[in-house]
């Protein structure tokens, strides 16, 4: 079946009464569940399971990805609003969009994460669509030391993310990696890090990090004047908080970015939006005329990141549908839905239930749309959360927190490693080390440990796998990311010489 | 006292270059390469020894810098560490009074205390927000909170 033919038929299976509202719902819930940070799709796909075997597969499983994806357009809302992450994959989105809200400028911030979570969430159905196969088989080609150079090269985005102090920006990182690799070992089963605890042999949950260091962390600091400042003020009107035609044409290539990155690391199981977004905004900085602003408002650090971690939901479909491998924990949920609905994920998947998977496609694009539709009018509404004084917004930030991380742990535990994260969010604050690339060591090490010793393995000791011609390449990449800061610093050299000369 | 002495970046260089020593320590206690491959303590052993190094660059250069570091206003840390006291004593007292006493209390205490609001605002915001996530997230969505013999 041709592309175009399979789409209208896709089309008409979406479009069809049921579907249509079963699509409604679970972009609604999506958006919904990516406000609210630490319920993220994965435990209400998990919640929602049982629930959807008592439906028509293709109904449910439009209903399935429109949590998924609708949460990811919900997860700006609340990095920007209150600097948590609603969902893991908006952390990046804090570092500006935050900035962009303190600023007065919540409603462009929110604004432009819903028109470029559009943009790129399209470009991610389309590619889906269009380049499935060949992607997928390109990601074939993957095995451990791709996987270890792509990695490395996520790690030196921490020379873009690192604000005055290089030094204290791989500290940061290197306190991730030990984070990420506390609990039992893959290979060997010996317990790492865990200080007797047996709550930490399954390692520490990001979301908990995450929220400790971004949500608690920053109630802290709010806590810190005895007078605060009043909170951000909140523009009336849906016209004050639309973007500027100058905000958009400043996020043309952040468009571009977040859709090709977001897709291209979506396709790569394992990697997942958290990368993506974080790659979208090194990126992003790495290109820009103006780099400075980034981490202090600029809206294209808003743009790239949640354009990114929306096509990614499309790419992320291409390994689960054509190949039968989850590259994530929700993929592995919506893989586990669709063989428990009796379908075969894999290589014959859409020659054998085309009905579902064009009617999937069909209901992304008419998901896209009705996400835009909803939050722009919402962005009002979603904003009036500013409204709310500093006295109300820290109780309401800190009981969000417990409630996110216990409901999904369901341990006294891990709130107490919440209370911790939160102490260690604020002196780092205090002590000046940024968070990010914390956060982007806790993402990667453990892959990137894994990806390693794997290689090594398949090589028996040997290093020189790590110089196979697409690792070599990224690996090159990443050493070239290392030697901008001494670029940056022999240009100031120069510059200062020239003044002083002239 | 030397003014690196109050210095945040000589002291916070000190500690991750004792955590590191500390990873260090421990993955010298794992397998480092076997016969299968690298083991557990491959990596730690790394990155611990890379952080020791850091962090004494870090100390030295607060030691080279030599400047007075910014003032530290102690009142306000001293205002931060307190809402932090009062959120470990919310999480301590979960499982004996239950996630709504709890949460209503720390509440209390953020409005009341550290932003001393009179208490026609801090109890029924405290009382409020307490009943909202019990009645949402317990209620509603069936996702148990701690709970007590009462709540």
């Amino acid at each position: 079946m041709d592309v175009v033919g399979g789409l209208l038929q896709g089309f008409q299976v979406a479009l069809g009464f049921n579907n249509l509202v079963m699509c409604v719902i679970g972009v609604v819930l999506g958006t919904v569940i990516g406000v609210l940070p630490g319920l993220g799709p994965p435990a209400t796909i998990a919640m929602l399971l049982p629930l959807t075997m008592k439906l028509e597969p293709t109904g449910a499983m439009i209903m399935l990805a429109g949590i998924y994806y609708g949460a990811k357009y919900g997860g700006s809302t609340t990095s920007i609003l209150l600097n948590v992450p609603g969902e893991t994959s908006s952390v990046v989105t804090c570092i500006d969009g935050y900035q962009m809200a303190r600023q007065g400028r919540a409603g462009p911030a929110l604004g432009m994460a819903a028109i470029a979570s559009f943009v790129a969430g399209t470009f991610g159905v389309v590619a889906l669509m269009l380049v499935a196969p060949p992607l997928a088989q390109l990601s074939l080609a993957f095995s451990a030391p791709e996987y270890f150079g792509l990695m490395v090269l996520g790690l030196t985005m921490v020379v873009l993310l690192a604000g005055d102090s290089l030094v204290k920006a791989l500290l940061a990182m290197l306190v991730g990696l030990w984070i990420a690799g506390m609990g039992s070992d893959l290979f060997s089963a010996t317990s790492r890090f865990t200080f007797g605890r047996v709550e930490l042999l399954g390692g520490i949950d990001f979301i908990i990090v995450a929220i400790g260091l971004f949500a608690v962390g920053e109630v802290l600091g709010n806590m810190e004047p005895l007078n605060p400042p009043s909170m951000i003020p909140v523009p009336k009107g849906l016209r004050n908080l639309m973007p500027t035609w100058q905000d958009m044409k400043d996020c043309r290539f952040a468009f571009v970015n977040g859709s090709v990155v977001g897709f291209l690391i979506g396709v790569l199981p394992g990697a997942g939006s958290t990368i993506a977004s974080f790659m979208s905004y090194g990126i992003e900085k790495a290109v820009s005329k103006h780099p400075e602003r980034f981490g202090k408002g600029a809206i294209e650090g808003v743009a790239a990141p949640e354009g990114s971690n929306n096509a990614e939901t499309g790419g992320a479909l291409v390994p689960l549908l054509t190949l039968g491998i989850p590259g994530s924990g929700t993929t592995a949920i919506l893989l586990a839905a669709l063989i428990l609905w009796g379908f075969k994920p894999g290589p014959l998947f859409i020659q054998d239930s085309p009905q579902l998977f064009w009617g999937l496609v069909a209901s992304m694009y008419i998901g896209n749309v009705l996400l835009l539709v909803l939050n722009l009018p919402l962005v009002a509404v979603f904003a009036q959360l500013l409204r709310i004084p500093a006295y109300a917004m820290n109780p309401l930030i800190l009981g969000v927190s417990i409630v996110g991380v216990y409901t999904a742990s369901g341990s006294m535990f891990q709130l107490g490693l919440l209370a911790f994260f939160g102490l260690l969010g604020y002196a780092m604050r205090k002590l000046e080390f940024p968070t990010a690339p914390m956060v982007l060591g806790l993402v990667l090490g453990d892959n990137m440990e894994k990806a390693l010793r794997q290689s090594l393995m398949m090589s028996q000791g040997d290093p020189s796998i790590l110089v196979r011609p697409i690792p070599a390449v990224l690996l090159s990449f990443a050493a070239l990311l290392f030697l901008v800061p001494l670029f940056k610093k022999l240009n100031a050299f120069r510059v200062q010489v020239l003044e002083r000369d002239s | 006292m030397k003014p690196f002495v109050r210095s945040g970046d000589f002291w916070s260089g000190i500690a991750l270059a004792a955590l590191g020593a500390y990873i260090v320590s421990e993955a010298r206690r794992w397998t480092y390469v076997s016969d299968e491959g690298p083991g557990a303590g491959f990596f730690p052993l790394w990155y611990g020894g890379f952080m020791v190094a850091l962090s004494l660059v870090l100390v030295a250069q607060a030691v080279l810098r030599g400047a007075a570091p910014a003032e530290v206003r102690w009142s306000e840390v001293r205002r931060a560490l307190t809402a932090w006291v009062a959120f470990v004593a919310c999480v301590a007292l979960m499982p004996w009074i239950g996630f709504m006493a709890a949460f209503a209390l720390l509440a209390w205490f953020v409005v009341a205390v550290m932003a001393r609001r009179p208490q026609r605002i801090a109890i029924p915001v405290a009382v409020g927000f307490a009943l909202f996530f019990y009645a949402l997230f317990d209620w509603g969505l069936d996702l148990p909170l701690p709970h007590s013999a009462w709540f």
